[in-house]
C-alpha cells in the first residue's frame, strides 16, 4: 500500500536521474558485418548494421513503461539489453545506479513464446525458478510462495498440468507467475501477448492491470498495440524505425488508475494520445515498407 | 468458345464392390487387418503348394512343417539336453544379455560424449572427422580387432555391439544438446542458474527426446549386430543357433529363429518408443 500511495503522487511527473531505477545511457547496438581479410578475398564482406543509436532514457521506480515502434526497430534488442542477455556496443545500462553486465534475478523476464520448461508442471516451473534464485529457501516456504503466485494469476487447479496441456493464455500466465515469484524489482515483458488471439489478449491485459495494482513493480513492456500501451502504461516510449533506431518521443499517460477497458476512451486526452501514436506508427511503418521496395 | 466451368459432380459414382466392403468392414483398421490376413494366407498357401510340388530347392521345408517345428521350439524354449542341445530360449537370453551390456556400455560412452560435443562447438568440429570415419564401419570389421585386443569372445561380442551401436546415440545427443531452445537458456540466465544446474535441469531434459530417439536407433543396431557377431564368435547365442542349425540343414529352425529375432527386435523398438513418448511431454517426437 505504501508503494501504491507513493505511486499515485509522483509517477506521472518526470523524476530526477538520481531516482531512476533503470537508466539507459547512450546505448548503441551495432551488429558487426564481415570485413575480415578472408571475407575481402572471397568478396563476401557486408556492412555493419547499426540497430540502435544513442538511446538514453530513465525509468522511475514503480512505473509501467511500454515501448512501441514499427517492426524491426530494435524494441526486443533494447529489452534484451536491459535484461542483460546481450551487451551494448557502447553506452551503459544502470539499475539503481550501478551498471549491469549480465542478467540477474532483480529483473524478471516474461518471454513472448512463454519459454516454459515442457517437462515440468506449472508448479514445478515456479519451483525451478525459486530454487535457482533462493537455494536456501525452505521447501515449505517455497511451496507456499508457489501457491501464492499460482493463485495470483488465477491458475489454481492447474498446478499439476504440463505446459502442453495449457492454452496460450494460461501458458503466459504461468510465465508471468514465474517472473513475479522470484520477487524481482523490475519486470521485463517482450510482447507478452503477441502470440495470443484478440479475446485472450484483452483478458490477459486486464489480468496484468489487476496484478500490477497489487504488485506495483517497475515494468518495461514491448508491444505492438496502441490500446494495450494506453491501458497499461504510465509512460510510452515511441521508437523510430531502424536502422540506427532511436527514441522519437516519450508520452505520459495521465489517466487515473485503476483503469478499465470500458471507460478508457472517455478519459480526457485519450483520443489525442491515440491519434498521435497512430500517426507516428503509420508514418514509421510506411517508411519501413517504402525502404524495402 | 465456351469457357463455362465444368459442372461439379453431384455424387461420386459408387462402386458396388467398395460399397459391400464398406458395409461389412466399416473401419480402416478392420479393413487393414483383413488385408493382412489375406496376404499372410497367400504367402503360406504359395509356400505350402510350392514346397509340396517341388518348385523350390529340395532343402526348402513346407509351410506346415515349418509351423509345427516353430511350435516345437516355442512351446519348450528352455530345455537342456547336453551342452550343445539347448532350447532356443537360452540362446535368446544369452544374446539379449550381450546386447543389453553392449548397448549400455555404448550409451554410457555416447551420452556424456554427446553432451560434451553438443555444448562446445569447437570440440564438435574437432571430433567430427573421427565420428564420420568410424560411424560407417561394419561391425564385422571391428570383430578381428576385438578378438586381437581383448582375446575373450564374450567381451569381443560386447565390444562390437558397443562400438557399432553408440553412433546414433552420440549424434542425436549432440544434436539435442546443441539445439536446445535458446529461450530456455535465456530463462536460466535471467534466474542466474549455474552452468552445472543449467546442464542437469534444463539442457538434459530438453534434449531427452532426441537422446532417446538416438538410443532407439542404437538398440535396433545392437540387436542387428548380435546375430552376425555370434555367428563368427560361436558358442552360444541366437546367432550361433542360426549357424548351428544351418550346419544341421534345419531350415525350419532357422526360420523359427528369424521370426523370434524379428519379434524381439520389434519389442525392443516399442519399449524405446514408449520411453520416447514418456520424455517428450507433448513435443513432436
Amino acid at each position: 500500500m505504501m508503494l501504491s500511495m507513493e505511486q499515485e503522487n509522483n509517477s506521472p511527473t518526470q523524476q530526477g536521474q538520481d531516482l531512476a531505477q533503470i537508466s539507459v545511457r547512450d546505448i548503441s547496438m551495432v551488429y558487426r558485418g564481415r570485413s575480415g581479410l578472408i571475407d575481402k578475398i572471397t568478396r563476401r564482406t557486408s556492412k555493419d548494421y547499426i540497430a540502435l543509436a544513442d538511446i538514453s532514457f530513465d525509468i522511475a521506480p514503480n512505473t509501467f513503461v511500454s515501448i512501441i515502434g514499427p517492426s524491426g526497430c530494435g524494441k526486443s534488442t533494447l529489452l534484451n539489453l536491459i535484461a542483460g542477455l546481450t551487451n551494448p556496443t557502447s553506452g551503459a545500462i544502470l539499475i539503481n545506479g550501478s551498471e549491469i553486465y549480465a542478467p540477474g534475478p532483480d529483473r524478471g523476464v516474461v518471454f513472448q513464446n512463454y519459454a516454459l520448461m515442457p517437462w515440468l508442471t506449472v508448479a514445478e516451473n515456479l519451483h525451478f525458478a525459486l530454487e535457482t534464485v533462493y537455494p536456501k529457501m525452505s521447501v515449505a516456504d517455497r511451496k507456499s510462495r508457489v501457491y501464492e503466485y499460482i493463485e495470483l494469476v488465477g491458475l489454481i487447479g492447474a498446478e499439476k498440468k504440463h505446459p502442453h496441456e495449457l492454452s496460450g493464455g494460461m501458458k503466459q500466465r504461468v510465465g508471468i507467475a514465474r517472473a513475479l515469484a522470484i520477487d524481482p524489482e523490475i519486470l521485463l515483458m517482450d510482447e507478452p501477448f503477441g502470440a495470443l488471439d484478440a479475446l485472450t489478449r484483452g483478458f490477459l491485459q486486464d489480468e496484468v492491470a489487476r496484478i500490477w495494482e497489487q504488485k506495483r513493480k517497475t515494468v518495461v513492456m514491448i508491444t505492438h498495440s496502441i490500446e494495450e500501451a494506453l491501458l497499461l502504461s504510465d509512460k510510452i516510449v515511441m521508437m523510430k524505425r531502424g536502422p540506427a533506431a532511436g527514441i522519437d518521443e516519450i508520452l505520459n499517460v495521465p489517466f487515473p488508475r485503476p483503469r478499465s477497458r470500458e471507460n478508457l476512451d472517455q478519459q480526457s486526452g485519450y483520443h489525442d494520445l491515440k491519434a498521435e501514436m497512430e500517426d507516428h506508427l503509420m508514418r514509421e511503418t510506411r517508411a519501413v515498407e517504402a525502404s524495402r521496395i | 468458345m465456351d469457357y463455362s466451368l465444368p459442372k461439379a459432380k453431384l455424387r461420386s459414382r459408387s462402386n458396388p464392390v467398395m460399397a459391400v466392403i464398406k458395409t461389412v468392414l466399416p473401419n480402416q483398421d478392420l479393413q487393414a487387418f483383413v488385408l493382412f490376413l489375406l496376404i499372410l494366407g497367400s504367402i503360406l498357401m504359395f509356400w505350402e503348394v510350392g514346397a509340396k510340388s517341388g518348385w523350390f530347392s529340395p532343402l526348402m521345408p513346407s509351410a506346415s512343417q515349418t509351423l509345427s517345428d516353430f511350435w516345437g521350439w516355442v512351446s519348450d524354449p528352455f530345455y537342456v539336453k547336453g551342452t550343445n542341445d539347448r532350447g532356443i530360449g537360452w540362446h535368446l537370453i544369452t544374446s539379449l544379455r550381450r546386447v543389453v551390456i553392449g548397448f549400455t556400455v555404448g550409451a554410457a560412452i555416447a551420452i556424456p560424449a554427446g553432451v560434451l560435443i553438443g555444448l562446445f562447438p569447437v570440440v564438435s568440429k574437432a571430433v567430427d572427422p573421427f565420428i564420420q570415419i568410424l560411424k560407417p564401419v561394419s561391425p564385422l570389421a571391428w570383430l578381428p580387432i576385438g578378438l586381437g585386443l581383448i582375446k575373450d569372445s564374450e567381451s569381443t561380442a560386447i565390444f562390437v555391439i558397443a562400438i557399432t551401436s553408440l553412433w546414433p546415440t552420440l549424434i542425436n545427443t549432440k544434436f539435442g544438446v546443441s539445439n536446445v531452445d535458446p529461450s530456455y537458456i535465456d530463462v536460466t540466465r535471467t534466474l542466474g542458474a549455474s552452468k552445472w544446474r543449467t546442464i542437469i535441469k534444463v539442457i538434459l531434459p530438453a534434449a531427452a527426446p532426441s537422446i532417446v530417439s538416438g538410443m532407439r536407433i542404437s538398440a535396433g543396431i545392437a540387436w542387428l549386430v548380435i546375430v552376425a557377431a555370434e555367428i563368427l564368435i560361436g558358442g552360444t547365442g541366437v546367432g550361433y543357433f542360426v549357424w548351428n542349425e544351418w550346419n544341421n540343414l534345419s531350415i525350419t529352425s532357422i526360420i523359427t529363429a528369424i521370426l523370434l529375432i524379428g519379434a524381439i527386435g520389434l519389442i525392443i523398438d516399442r519399449l524405446f518408443g514408449l520411453l520416447q513418448h514418456w520424455v517428450s511431454f507433448g513435443r513432436a517426437v
